[in-house]
């Protein structure tokens, strides 16, 4: 059965820079540049300390914190909580994979996948 | 300053109809604040307060006001979801108390049935000036995968299973065969839930709640005006609200913000949970109540699933009867708001007018919580605690 595609996200000029990033294939996060704790979703303030926060690179390995397979649509797909290597936990959908296989804990790599929109959105994959 | 003993709740009204095709949501909505006006003994010239949620259309409260063609000196359309009208509440006991009004209206209405709404399965559009938007429109996230995945990770943490989940819809309809008003009247069992078509893993049709038309309306008026009534005396004692959402990205789906908002209205009550002898319990889906009645400290956090377990919530059977009209998962859900008809059976119960399969005996204290928006992303909170007098 066909993957669901993943909606076009709504942009602001907070998230515009990921999505242009997104376009190259490199997936940043923002970080204070005070206490240096990563964040998610990504601000321009620290939402810890209130500093400013800047762009950088991660890793795109992350593990599931939690997710649920939605059954009552054409296309099922799996929404899910994944924790990131850099410690945030963020919303996404895992793909590539038999839905019916994945656990919480189980180790991801983020993946980018087309969206109904001119963005790529970024997706997690078992490792 | 308190609101304790501050505000008594004189009118509460449920629209009896659960399916409304041939009528305006203002009508319903006029519909519900007669019916309490009437149940308080009083009338729409007498309201000075009045406040409504996101269901009401138009800019706020004005186009409801203009339609009723009241005057309010005290406006609030204060909107956090199905929590809405439990947060009114707390907020006509706060104006009351502080002199801004003496009689405050509080109506809910809608027809998400009528109308044909996917409401739990249905993506939210999202918008670029709304701060979420951006990160999570794209992945599809639904009510219903959403509560998901917050069951899943509480069976994950704490060993919660499904056919714990499922005795919280079971009790529900115990309570909604005595209700001639309920969606769902028939008395199910925990194979019944866990024979139940899979919406979101682990959550099962069974496991959440109805879409209706219909709704609610709640009068609270000062205590003079209170005593001048004759209707049963339901006070304010306590109440709280709060916002949980992702934390910068600190995300702990096991809790919810009925922690806070709950300890708020005990202590503003001066009771402790083991006083409270009814709740009423908003029921989106049956793992809202698991969470909810754990945050407000029922029992332990991860020991929800134990306790509402083998009828621990049916009237009559055990500790903490809850949601005695049959709440969300089987009476009604108008509009896809549950805050006001809690509010209402928890009236019903202190005033001793529950059916009689499902009245608490000598009922005095009672609680009323809801969550609005979206459990395991953003949500609101608001907890009353009501006494008779």
């Amino acid at each position: 059965m066909a993957e669901r595609i993943p909606s076009a996200p709504p942009q602001n000029a907070d998230s515009l820079p990921f999505y242009e990033a997104a376009a190259q294939g490199r997936f940043i996060g923002r970080r204070c540049t005070s206490c240096k704790q990563y964040h998610w979703y990504p601000r321009p303030y620290c939402p810890f300390c209130a500093q400013a926060t800047e762009w950088v690179d991660l890793s795109g390995d992350a593990v599931v914190y939690s997710y649920s397979v939605m059954r009552r649509v054409p296309a099922p797909y799996a929404i899910a909580y994944v924790t990131l290597a850099e410690g945030p936990t963020m919303l996404t959908n895992i793909v590539g994979c038999d839905l019916d296989t994945i656990r919480i804990g189980q180790k991801l790599k983020v993946v980018w996948v087309a969206s109904d929109g001119a963005q790529r959105v970024p997706c997690f994959t078992p490792t | 300053m308190s609101i304790k003993g501050k505000a008594y709740i004189a009118g509460a009204f449920e629209h009896p109809t659960r399916k409304a095709p041939d009528k305006s949501v203002p009508q319903l909505h006029a519909e519900v604040a007669l019916g309490a006006l009437k149940d308080a003994g009083l009338e729409l010239r007498d309201v000075d307060g009045y406040f409504c949620a996101g269901d009401a259309g138009g800019l706020g409260p004005l186009s409801m006001v203009d339609y009723l063609n009241i005057k309010p000196r005290y406006l609030d359309s204060s909107d956090v979801g199905g929590s809405s009208y439990i947060l009114h509440v707390n907020h006509a006991a706060a104006a009351i108390a502080a002199g801004k009004c003496k009689i405050a209206l509080i109506t809910l209405a809608g027809r998400p049935r009528s109308e044909g709404q996917a409401t739990g399965t249905a993506p939210r559009p999202g918008s670029p000036n709304q701060a979420d938007s951006p990160w999570e429109v794209p992945f599809g996230p639904v009510t219903a995968n959403n509560y998901a995945m917050c069951a899943m990770r509480h069976m994950h943490e704490f060993g919660t299973t499904p056919a714990q989940l499922a005795w919280i819809k079971v009790a529900a309809s115990h309570h909604a065969q005595h209700n001639e008003n309920a969606m769902l009247r028939e008395v199910v069992t925990v194979e019944d839930v866990l024979a139940s078509p899979m919406v979101s893993d682990p959550l099962r049709r069974l496991d959440c709640c109805v879409i209706s038309d219909g709704g609610g309306a709640l009068v609270v008026v000062s205590p003079e005006i209170a005593r001048s009534l004759k209707r049963p005396m339901v006070k304010v004692i306590g109440a709280g609200e709060a916002s949980k959402g992702q934390g910068g990205g600190k995300v702990d789906l096991t809790y919810s913000a009925a922690a806070w908002s709950g300890a708020d209205a005990f202590a503003e009550a001066g009771i402790k949970p083991a006083d409270i002898q009814y709740v009423s319990i908003y029921d989106s889906f049956t793992i809202t109540v698991l969470i909810q009645i754990e945050d407000l400290g029922f029992c332990a956090k991860g020991q929800g699933g134990r306790f509402v377990s083998d009828g621990n919530l049916i009237s009559g059977v055990g500790t903490l009867p809850f949601n005695t009209d049959g709440g969300g998962l089987c009476n009604n859900h108008p509009m896809n708001r549950g805050g006001m008809t809690k509010v209402i059976e928890a009236v019903r119960q202190l005033r001793g007018e529950a059916h009689p399969a499902v009245q608490v005996r000598d009922c005095k204290l009672a609680l009323a919580h809801g969550t609005g928006g979206l459990l395991g992303s953003r949500h609101g909170s608001a907890t009353l605690i009501m006494e008779r007098e």
